[in-house]
């Protein structure tokens, strides 16, 4: 059973986001994705200053197994990836939820965020 | 629901991420792949390779029939307990498998072959046995538990039949030997030192536990890709088929051409390939640029033409991407690999790339 934290929101395609107090968002992939993905080798994370819309291919994520795109949960700026994945991409399979965090956001509009899927809605679209 | 070993509920209570594997269910890891990699290259590991097919080739006729049928040739094992590697061919000189037999004694050789090749290579022995004083007697009733590692036959002997662990210990690489109910032989597909243990089925849980107890990781068919390729080891079915020959596979090595007298299935059409020149050869790939090399990629030689990547992986004790690929035999010693759209810059090496845990590239 993987882990489904209760404060985040979720995309059909694994990626997760988290509203911060200062109205950035904090953007990554979640312990399903990380697990069926397997042992992380290279992260390409997006470009500081990037526009993204929602769906946009941003990220990519590879594993051993398989090379997997990672798509922007909602529209925004990128304005901080995590450098530390370059040296340690294995913090994505480690921590999904914390230190393997992907991007952060200035998102264009807040209430996007609404569209997207909570933990229990989320957590219901896996079978493991 | 796939085929399970005795150890499948060993793997599951071991939480195994376990996958098809040629109709078996078998685990992929434990947790981590490249963790048991790299427990493999630095302490010790074990696989569950039970899936595996054991013939044992019986009779007064034995060592002619597998003289003729295989490419390497058993008569160069003279004495108990010696193995070697070799390919099977076809007429045509394509490998129907590649497999490791062991000399028991004149009237008893033990064949160890792939599990997904397992009724194609019954049928093909048991076309082949005909008129051969021999009998082909398949051992579904035994299990294999391969430990690697360079602590891994230190730990393992301390759990083998009191006084077996000296006979063990004293195995020269690429010998086996009966200890009770064991068969014991000093092979591996790692490229690290280790056993390959052949056991009753009944007996492999409670052996695979006390191996455990010992501190020998379990480790998954991830770890068993990355380790082989990094000692540069083929993988049937990726790096050869039935449509190349082992003079395009890099195995001309496990051909025994001397004596020119012994006659075997594929040997015409080696003979002229070997005169001719192959046209394709198997070569490593070192990545150089980030990426990671896949099977089936094409490979670009400028002026010269095109290959294709049969194996790819990360290596772990590297750090970066390498890989086998069959390309023109002219190549020099750069190509290009096209991923995901954009022409990467590779290094052709020497395999292996890892030899007792250390680069060799």
């Amino acid at each position: 059973m993987s882990e489904v934290p209760g404060d985040l929101k979720y995309t059909k395609s694994h990626e997760w986001v988290r509203l911060e107090e200062d109205g950035t968002a904090t953007v990554g992939i979640s312990d399903h994705a990380q697990a069926a993905l397997g042992d992380l080798v290279f992260v390409d994370a997006p470009e500081v200053g990037t526009a993204l819309s929602a769906g946009d291919a941003c990220a990519v994520v590879e594993s051993v197994k398989a090379a997997s795109d990672v798509y922007s949960p909602v529209a925004g700026e990128v304005i901080e990836a995590n450098e530390q994945l370059a040296d340690s991409p294995e913090l994505v399979n480690q921590e999904p939820y914390a230190g393997g965090w992907l991007m952060k956001l200035k998102l264009t509009d807040v209430s996007a965020l609404d569209t997207l899927m909570d933990a229990a809605t989320y957590e219901g679209t896996l079978d493991d | 629901m796939g085929s399970r070993t005795p150890l499948y509920d060993a793997h599951v209570g071991m939480s195994a991420r376990i996958v098809d594997f040629g109709g078996w269910d078998m685990p992929l890891h434990y947790g981590s792949q490249i963790e048991e990699h790299h427990a493999v290259r630095q302490d010790a590991g074990m696989f569950d390779v039970s899936h595996m097919t054991v013939v044992d080739i019986q009779g007064g006729g034995a060592a002619v029939f597998l003289g003729g049928l295989l490419a390497n040739d058993v008569g160069r094992l003279k004495e108990a307990g010696k193995a070697l590697y070799t390919c099977m061919l076809t007429e045509d000189g394509g490998v129907i498998d590649d497999l490791i037999v062991y000399y028991l004694r004149d009237d008893w050789y033990r064949m160890v072959v792939n599990a997904a090749t397992r009724e194609k290579d019954l049928a093909w022995i048991g076309r082949h046995v005909q008129g051969h004083d021999v009998t082909v007697q398949e051992r579904p009733d035994l299990a294999m538990i391969a430990v690697q590692g360079p602590n891994a036959r230190d730990k393992a002997a301390s759990c083998l039949p009191a006084g077996g662990a000296d006979a063990a210990s004293a195995l020269s690489p690429f010998y086996a030997t009966k200890i009770e109910d064991l068969f014991v032989a000093r092979t591996g597909y790692t490229g690290e030192d280790g056993w390959e243990i052949i056991l009753p089925g009944d007996r492999a849980a409670d052996y695979w536990a006390s191996f455990a107890a010992a501190g020998i990781r379990p480790c998954g068919l991830g770890a068993r890709d990355t380790l082989r390729l990094e000692a540069g080891m083929n993988l049937y079915g990726s790096d050869m088929d039935e449509t190349t020959t082992p003079l395009e596979s890099a195995l001309g090595w496990t051909i025994a051409w001397e004596p020119a007298e012994r006659d075997f299935v594929g040997r015409d059409a080696l003979e002229i390939q070997r005169k001719d020149g192959a046209p394709r050869k198997l070569v490593g790939l070192l990545l150089e640029d980030r990426g990671v090399l896949r099977g089936h990629q094409k490979v670009v030689v400028e002026g010269v033409g095109e290959g294709e990547v049969t194996s790819g992986s990360f290596s772990p004790t590297l750090g970066r991407s390498i890989g086998l690929a069959r390309v023109p035999a002219a190549i020099g010693d750069q190509c290009l690999v096209e991923i995901r759209g954009r022409q990467l810059s590779a290094r052709v090496v020497r395999p292996p790339f890892v030899r007792h845990g250390k680069a060799r590239v």
